[in-house]
């Protein structure tokens, strides 16, 4: 019985985080954009400063008419935003947060290798949309996301494999056992190209090629009104939270800090979170959107030799310290 | 749990783990049926056959949907498909590559690994599959 509830506490906690984070980043999304661009962004929602600006956007999506246009293929059209939002709630409990079993959704002893394969599913989703809207900017937003998939897979693949490699686990508890701290200088080629392609894959500016809204509306999304919509934003940013968390773990030390790892783990975790997400949101601010034949060549010329030369690096240091 | 064969245990312990996860996806499903249900009552349903037509920034549409399109990049998505199915050997054995016994030798077979996919995305270089301009 106790183990019941145990289970269950901890999936409320993981549906919480899955609930509230993504939020919380859109949020300081609208914020900094807005101070970055000299702005106030959201002021009136809620009274102080527009905290409750997402909350009204939700009321806002759930009051909205669904349409599904007659010429799509109705039932993949209608589910397309749920695969594309449920992965990452099934990535979020394999992730600690701080030492021990205790601090983990569950440990799942394939870490790594679960956590990309079901990251993986969730682009699943908008090449449903895609295909499904019957719409041609749709199309050319479900090709584009895919070229992207194809291009940015393999060396977030390769990046976490170098970490595997280090900590001679997949289990990413297992990897925050080993962590030391030399381990920054010696993956931060991995962290940076795990964390570009992790961008590209989340179609997050400067990679929203296939989102472009100057030239194909919104890509996969032109169709989609009200809530399905709504869930399509909302796998967005439970998608940076889920980047931003594994990256966190895998390349960051999770909830090692300089001081206190034993009772403010889950603190360094959050805030490695938090600067990474704050990190993302510059980018979107900071860099003009990619071409599509630039976005390419940076993932097959760039970050793919990169991580090789990661995984070359970590296999020798590892079997010198051996 | 004591007097059970230790591979029972562990079969259990691993299942287990995956129970969890597989709990954690219906209550996801729930979530989504419910979010669905919900809206199905708070929204409204005034379908118009202007606003079924498929979008193309406000004029009628011309075609289908589903238009010929010149998919650029098939060369290098059987190049993503042969890389991507190399990598995921790689993960079974950085678990075990530096352990005691292995060592040097373990790195050297990396070191030819790594020599195939380099070739292989260099071929493909000079093949022209990756410019794009």
């Amino acid at each position: 019985m106790n183990d019941a509830l145990d289970v269950a506490l901890r999936l409320v906690i993981v549906f919480a985080v899955f609930m509230v984070l993504p939020l919380v980043v859109g949020q300081t999304e609208h914020k900094v954009m807005a101070h970055m661009q000299g702005r106030l962004g959201p002021m009136y929602a809620g009274g102080f400063h527009g905290w409750a600006q997402l909350v009204a956007d939700g009321v806002k999506f759930a009051q909205k008419e669904d349409i599904v246009p007659a010429e799509a293929d109705r039932r993949i059209f209608q589910l397309a935003p749920a695969v594309a939002l449920l992965p990452y709630l099934l990535v979020l409990v394999a992730v600690p947060i701080g030492p021990g079993e205790g601090a983990v959704g569950q440990v799942v002893d394939a870490g790594i290798f679960f956590v990309l394969a079901v990251m993986g599913v969730g682009v699943l989703g908008s090449l449903m949309a895609g295909w499904a809207s019957a719409n041609k900017f749709s199309l050319l937003g479900g090709l584009r996301t895919a070229a992207q998939l194809l291009a940015y897979e393999l060396p977030m693949l390769l990046a976490a494999a170098s970490v595997a490699m280090a900590a001679g686990t997949v289990s990413l508890p297992g990897i925050l056992d080993a962590f030391e701290w030399w381990w920054l200088p010696w993956q931060i080629v991995g962290a940076l190209v795990f964390f570009v392609a992790g961008l590209a894959e989340l179609q997050r500016p400067p990679f929203d090629m296939p989102v472009a809204d100057s030239e194909i509306i919104f890509g996969a999304y032109t169709e989609y009104t009200g809530l399905r919509f709504a869930l399509f934003l909302l796998a967005e940013y439970a998608g940076i939270v889920v980047l931003c968390a594994l990256t966190t773990v895998l390349f960051l030390g999770g909830w090692h800090g300089p001081f206190g790892a034993d009772g403010l783990g889950w603190v360094w975790t959050l805030l490695k979170v938090a600067v990474l997400a704050f990190v993302v949101i510059w980018l979107r601010v900071s860099y003009p959107r990619l071409r599509e034949d630039q976005l390419q060549k940076l993932a097959w010329t760039t970050l793919i030799p990169l991580a090789l030369a990661q995984i070359a690096l970590t296999g020798i240091v590892k079997v010198a310290i051996n | 749990m004591a007097d059970l064969p230790e591979s029972t245990v562990l079969a259990s312990e691993y299942f287990h783990s995956y129970s969890v996860v597989g709990l954690l996806a219906v209550i996801g499903v729930l979530f989504v049926a419910v979010a669905f249900g919900a809206g199905r009552l708070l929204r409204p349903v005034v379908p118009t056959p202007e606003k079924l037509l498929t979008y193309e920034c406000g004029v009628d549409p011309v075609g289908e949907g589903w238009a010929h399109t010149q998919v650029r990049y098939y060369v290098y998505a059987f190049l993503y498909v042969i890389f991507a199915v190399d990598s995921i050997f790689l993960f079974p054995w950085a678990t075990v590559f530096a352990a005691p016994g292995y060592g040097a030798t373990t790195l050297v077979e990396m070191f030819i690994f790594l020599g195939f996919l380099a070739v292989g995305l260099l071929y493909a270089w000079k093949k022209g599959v990756l410019e794009w301009t």
